[in-house]
């Protein structure tokens, strides 16, 4: 039977969803005039005022965000309201660039655990429950995120942050944890120490696990659920607009439905800035149309995917985002072609080398070379070279088929790729440009 | 009449032979004989040692990959033609060699011993038998 934590919002007819995000985006546009000035600037550049803003039909209309913008306003530049009516900060790992700061009033962050409750409950989660959160807590969202929504669907909640993975396996343990919340890089690298101290997927009290904050395949979802013996379910979401929550995955498991009572999903053209039509692929733009600290208004993600309004069976009416094949800050260009990491995965995985790898990207003499550094495991290894080289070519084949650029593969010693306890480092661009 | 040899899967670095003879000789495992095999990317050392079992725990456990192999150890006189001697009883039975190496006994009784992996061992000691060949038992190996 499937759980709603608040069915009628997520299962609302369209028309009146419309209605909702019409009424609220009108107020989050007047709220954004009179209180940030460096967005009402940017609409007075292109000659928009709130009058013209009367339903969501007029969303085009306005200007959009980029990370850029919040780089040059950091770190209040783009603040709501004043200080004292803020409860908390959120900050991004600042890996691709300036961190960004992202403030919440109590209301904002009523509204996010909200968001992540409906995605507990959405992957069978109850008051029953158990839920290990070993996201880190602290200025990522990932913690605080899934431990407030948990706390709203009233699971006994672990708050075990990440790292110290002994720990996490005692407390799933001794406690009979039954839901993991943690990146899908910590998730498989957590089944792999259960794998090594025995346990078999049946041995292990989990039924379902939330996984997010980066871009993982459905062969590392397979992977994870067969190790786990769980079902693994998939949670998008940026600091920029709350955390994790804006969109999640339901039992039918065919992409994420985005919280539209909150946020308003476009697809645009991101070369130049026209938006799509449903269906198409492009660049994710979000508004945030009820969060009042760090309102974002068209915000662009950078996230490459594509929204589907087809029904889905669970009785959630609200549009769905397939898995975005990555952020376009992860995208690579090698030798001018397109890469995405979660291509290189998909491959791996499908050859049975574990999730764990690295992605060396270096210029020799002015040639992009790729190497793709796995480790070996007891499964792929045999005492006949000719049959690991023949594998270790195959793979190189499945690449070269997948990417459409040759790509080196070498096979290192088990544990001597460092794991991660929140997002991985796949990427090491040694290229200077 | 097989033994067990340890196969180590062997990262492409300096270093990394090191630290498996650092392992096992932390463990007190005495290796009786030794072979590499090297590919462009990586390498696979090859060992008979006193202790298969040891030997791969205690390497699993230092994060190595070891499989074990069945292998053939026979005795041969040290001497000119000794192996040329041995190998003809194996083309007479028709068993293929897909690797050997040799290692010298120990003492003065002036024998040596070739390890030999075959695609079937099973079969292979089948077909040797009766050819007054002296094979190595485990126990034997350990006892060297």
């Amino acid at each position: 039977m499937e759980r709603y934590y608040q069915e009628e919002i997520e299962c609302a007819p369209l028309e009146k969803i419309r209605e909702i995000q019409s009424k609220k985006l009108v107020e989050q546009v007047k709220h954004v005039w009179d209180n940030v000035p460096y967005y009402r600037k940017k609409m007075e550049e292109k000659g928009v005022t709130p009058d013209d803003i009367k339903s969501v039909d007029d969303l085009h209309k306005l200007p959009f965000l980029s990370k850029q913008d919040l780089r040059d306003s950091y770190p209040t530049g783009l603040l709501g309201v004043p200080m004292k009516d803020c409860v908390r900060i959120h900050s991004t790992s600042g890996t691709t660039g300036k961190r960004v700061v992202a403030f919440y009033t109590q209301e904002d962050v009523d509204l996010w655990e909200d968001c992540c409750a409906r995605a507990i409950m959405a992957a069978g989660g109850t008051s029953d429950d158990i839920l290990q959160v070993a996201y880190g807590y602290g200025l990522f969202t990932g913690g605080a995120g899934l431990h407030g929504g948990s706390h709203k669907v009233g699971c006994l909640t672990i708050p075990a942050s990440s790292g110290n993975t002994d720990r996490q396996i005692m407390f799933i343990n001794d406690l009979k944890a039954t839901f993991l919340c943690c990146t899908p890089s910590y998730a498989a690298y957590l089944g792999e120490r259960f794998k090594e101290l025995g346990y078999k997927p049946e041995d292990i009290t989990l039924k379902a696990g939330i996984f997010g904050a980066e871009a993982w395949s459905e062969e590392m979802r397979r992977d994870i659920q067969n190790t786990l013996g769980i079902k693994a379910y998939d949670i998008y979401g940026l600091t920029e607009l709350s955390g994790p929550g804006v969109a999640f995955e339901c039992s039918e498991q065919k992409g994420m439905h985005i919280n539209e009572d909150h946020f308003i999903a476009e697809i645009i053209d991101p070369d130049t800035e026209e938006v799509l039509p449903l269906g198409s692929e492009g660049e994710l733009v979000f508004t945030a149309i009820d969060k009042k600290a760090f309102p974002m208004i068209r915000y662009r993600t950078k996230d490459i995917c594509k929204l589907s309004r087809e029904k889905c069976s669970c009785g959630r009416t609200h549009i769905r985002m397939a898995k975005p094949m990555g952020r376009s800050d992860d995208m690579l260009i090698i030798r001018g072609v397109n890469v995405f990491p979660s291509q290189i995965e998909t491959v791996l995985l499908n050859n049975g080398y574990a999730a764990n790898y690295q992605i060396v990207v270096d210029r020799v003499n002015n040639t992009d070379t790729l190497d793709v550094q796995v480790e070996m495991t007891p499964e792929i290894f045999t005492d006949n070279i000719g049959e690991v080289e023949e594998r270790q070519k195959k793979l190189s084949d499945d690449l070269k088929s997948m990417l459409g650029i040759k790509a080196k593969v070498s096979l290192l010693a088990p544990k001597s790729i460092a794991r991660s306890e929140g997002k991985a480092v796949r990427v090491i661009d040694k290229r200077k440009i | 009449m097989s033994v067990m040899q340890i196969s180590v899967f062997l990262e492409n670095k300096p270093g990394t032979l090191k630290k498996m003879t650092e392992v096992l000789a932390a463990s007190k495992i005495s290796m009786r004989a030794t072979s590499l095999a090297e590919t462009k990317d990586f390498g696979i050392a090859r060992l008979v040692v006193d202790d298969a079992m040891e030997a791969v725990n205690t390497l699993k456990e230092h994060d190595f990959v070891a499989s074990l192999t069945p292998v053939l150890a026979v005795e041969i006189p040290d001497e000119t033609g000794g192996l040329d001697k041995l190998l003809s009883h194996f083309s007479e039975a028709g068993v293929n060699i897909e690797y050997m190496y040799a290692f010298p006994g120990r003492g003065n009784g002036g024998q040596a011993y070739m390890i030999f992996r075959v695609a079937d061992t099973k079969n292979a000691e089948a077909k040797l038998a009766g050819k007054g060949l002296k094979l190595l038992t485990q126990e034997e190996i350990a006892n060297i």
